[in-house]
């Protein structure tokens, strides 16, 4: 599953969308498999991909709906592929039953969600952080989640390698969590050389067929090797409660072990798996926790206010879930004051707030339909000067 | 020398969880012989179902298996075979998976033409929830949602298969073994999204609240009930009034998807050639 | 434990009938569906009581939903 085989791929310096950069990202890590459906501002990742991965032998596939589109990823996926869906909060929504199916049976894939204003239909054009608390709560059951967000073009590509690095090797659907400012916008990125970034597949079972246990584990944060279908080790994958055989099981202790192994194979690793920015920030009386594109808002209120003085640096996370939690600990406990901004009505804040544990007080600034304005982070920071 | 199932079953899993006298079983035995018959190398074929009774049947069989979301598995069963198009893949769902929840994936895999097997297993209820009223459930029949009797009228899967785009589109019974057997041969070996409507009996829900008989007399009704669709043409019409036609219905030859996918990938690295 | 059924010499075709009762869930079907009622509950599972009287037609094998009743012609 090596990238090396695409001719068409241009390293060096790109001035492109956030949309290509993903797309351009997935075929770098592998990616050779995509199924999904249009929906603004995703759309030209398909659209790219569609004109890309023939040329690469790939699959592209537009299925009927986004839930046809994450079912044909991890079918993909099973057989072998590296695989990718892209969406917005709407075909998100949809998809949430097929995604927790991905959890369960721990099938590597990427979902990629361009947040626009929702609920429901929303503002189709209009960018929006408000899908991050269904990032991680979407589907139903106990899960682990792992969910990134870009807040550049050259982010929109590096995160998307991440994204299939860390779902192979942890065996899981990984989110990327970007929004319609950095999808849509242009900018410069630097495309990596073939090769030059690491790339993982997912470990492949060196056990004959009768020995070989799909959902096998010695210790719960270890991960099972994955066989593809036709490989001749006749295994069987199901949504049902399952023990390392994966065949059903009923047994609660069985089950409830099965469970803390979905959840410890990535919470065991999250030092692995967190990545964040820190901006000024040594010497910060005032944290300002902001991602995506509103951390490119909050980066210009941080210098206004640097100008006059005020002690304001910026915590932007690039790994969303698990949220770095202890890392943002350690800056908040030197600050008297949190300021999130976010282009939803708080949900990041949310964390914070419990980080914060009430000893720095959070102020959490709502804004949504366009690009974060700086002068509303400002206000926030003065508010409590 | 006894038809060796076996072979072909995970035993350690066996006795099935299927009720006394349900036709699940039936058609698991016709579709194993169907497999043997056309001496399919085991570890090239993925058996794929949704959620319901008939969607258990892959746990039972000693293939790869993939047991879905309602509804979902044609979707799933579309990308294990596009991403591994050698594979020969059988899709089993129950008739409330395929045509209710799945039917927009039924239309569309039938549009498609993608090259795998449908075989949807019509009890005409949803069983495994206790017996509630599905698209197949026949109009003033009895079920737990229907309990002053069906309002609706059943779905013509044949018709609908035909007109989506499937080129293989077949019925039978499971009082019709071999029959059944052949027609699901036929579906496995035809290239292009092949469908076969299997008739049968759930005779401790539906039968049950039908009050239709013994699973033994349920079967026999079939034999009744069915001619082939030959018979259909050549008999007078008051002999076939009200019959059920069996046997294939439909089969023509179009290029499948993968055949068509492969003529996108030469036309891609055609034009890209011409530009370069 | 498998119950096994022979018949008497004779031109015809002999046929060995065994059910698995691990597997049987008594449905009445075999017994039902048999043209020559060669087979009959004996307590809780079928048995072959007739056994000489098979025409190996395996109506009974093919519609067994359970895999529990096979038939075949008898080596002898």
């Amino acid at each position: 599953m090596s990238n090396l085989d695409d001719p068409f791929y241009k390293p060096g310096v790109r001035f492109i969308s956030g949309n290509e950069a993903i797309a351009e990202g997935a075929i770098y890590a592998g990616c050779r498999f995509f199924a999904g459906y249009p929906i603004t501002p995703s759309t030209e990742i398909a659209e790219e991909l569609a004109i890309r991965l023939p040329l690469v032998d790939g699959v592209f596939l537009q299925m009927e709906d986004e839930i046809a589109s994450i079912a044909a990823v991890l079918g993909g996926s099973l057989a072998g592929k590296k695989a990718m869906t892209a969406t917005s909060g709407p075909g998100f929504s949809l998809m949430q039953e097929n995604i927790g199916y991905g959890y369960m049976a721990e099938i590597p894939c990427v979902v990629v969600d361009v947040m626009r204003g929702g609920p429901s239909t929303g503002m189709p054009t209009g960018p929006s952080q408000s899908d991050v608390m269904q990032a991680k709560w979407g589907t139903h059951g106990d899960h682990p989640v792992i969910a990134l967000s870009p807040a550049t073009v050259q982010e929109c590509f590096n995160e998307t390698v991440r994204a299939f690095n860390f779902s192979e090797q942890f065996r899981l659907p990984v989110i990327i969590l970007s929004d319609e400012i950095v999808s849509h916008m242009r900018e410069k990125a630097v495309l990596p050389s073939l090769g030059e970034l690491e790339i993982v597949n997912r470990p492949k079972p060196t056990e004959p067929p009768g020995e070989y246990k799909p959902y096998g584990f010695k210790y719960e944060w270890e991960i099972p090797p994955m066989a593809a279908f036709g490989d001749g080790y006749r295994f069987h994958v199901t949504g049902l409660a399952h023990d390392y055989t994966g065949f059903p099981s009923n047994l609660p202790k069985v089950i409830w072990q099965q469970l803390k192994h979905l959840h410890d194979k990535v919470m065991r690793n999250v030092e692995k798996i967190w990545r964040w920015e820190e901006f000024l920030l040594d010497d910060a009386e005032i944290v300002v926790v902001a991602y995506g594109s509103t951390a490119r808002a909050a980066k210009e209120a941080i210098a206004r206010e640097r100008k006059r003085g005020v002690k304001v640096g910026m915590f932007r996370p690039i790994t969303l879930w698990p949220f770095p939690e202890p890392v943002l600990a350690s800056f908040i406990d030197r600050a008297k004051l949190a300021v999130v901004p976010e282009l939803n009505l708080g949900q990041v804040k949310l964390t914070v707030e419990r980080v914060a544990k009430g000893r720095v007080p959070v102020v959490s600034v709502a804004h949504g339909g366009e690009a974060f304005l700086p002068s509303l982070i400002v206000e926030a920071i003065r508010s409590r000067v | 020398m006894a038809f060796p199932y076996e072979d072909y079953l995970r035993a350690e899993f066996m006795p099935h969880i299927w009720c006394a006298g349900c036709g699940h079983g039936i058609i698991m035995k016709a579709l194993i012989r169907a497999i043997d018959s056309l001496k399919l190398d085991k570890n090239k074929v993925v058996i794929a179902s949704g959620i319901g009774c008939a969607s258990r049947l892959p746990g039972y069989v000693d293939f790869d298996t993939l047991h879905t979301t309602h509804g979902r598995a044609l979707a799933f069963a579309t990308g294990v075979k596009l991403a591994r198009p050698e594979l020969s893949i059988i899709v089993v769902s129950g008739d409330g998976d395929a045509i209710a929840i799945g039917g927009n994936h039924f239309l569309h895999a039938c549009q498609r033409n993608i090259d795998m097997t449908l075989v949807i297993f019509n009890n005409f209820n949803y069983g495994m929830t206790g017996g509630q009223v599905s698209p197949s459930t026949p109009y003033s029949a009895f079920t737990t949602t229907t309990p002053y009797g069906n309002p609706n009228y059943q779905f013509d899967v044949l018709g609908i298969s035909k007109a989506a785009g499937a080129t293989y589109v077949a019925r039978s019974t499971t009082y019709h073994a071999r029959h059944l057997e052949k027609m699901i041969l036929g579906a496995i070996s035809h290239k292009g999204f092949s469908v076969v409507e299997v008739l049968e009996d759930c005779p401790i829900a539906y039968g049950r609240r039908n009050r239709m008989g013994t699973p033994a007399q349920m079967l026999k009704r079939w034999k009744e009930m069915c001619v082939t669709f030959d018979a259909m043409k050549k008999l007078p019409p008051w002999r076939v009034k009200d019959k059920i036609p069996i046997g294939l219905y439909h089969q023509e030859e179009r290029p499948d998807f993968w055949e068509e996918y492969q003529e996108t990938i030469r036309k891609a690295k055609e034009e890209v050639q011409r530009e370069a | 434990m498998a119950e096994v059924a022979e018949a008497p010499t004779k031109t015809k075709k002999k046929a060995v009938i065994k059910i698995k009762k691990e597997w049987c869930k008594s449905c009445d079907i075999c017994v039902e569906l048999c043209p020559k009622k060669v087979l009959e509950f004996r307590g809780r599972y079928p048995e072959a009581v007739r056994p000489e009287d098979c025409n190996l037609c395996l109506e009974c094998e093919l519609h067994c939903p359970d895999f529990a009743i096979t038939v075949e012609e008898s080596d002898e």
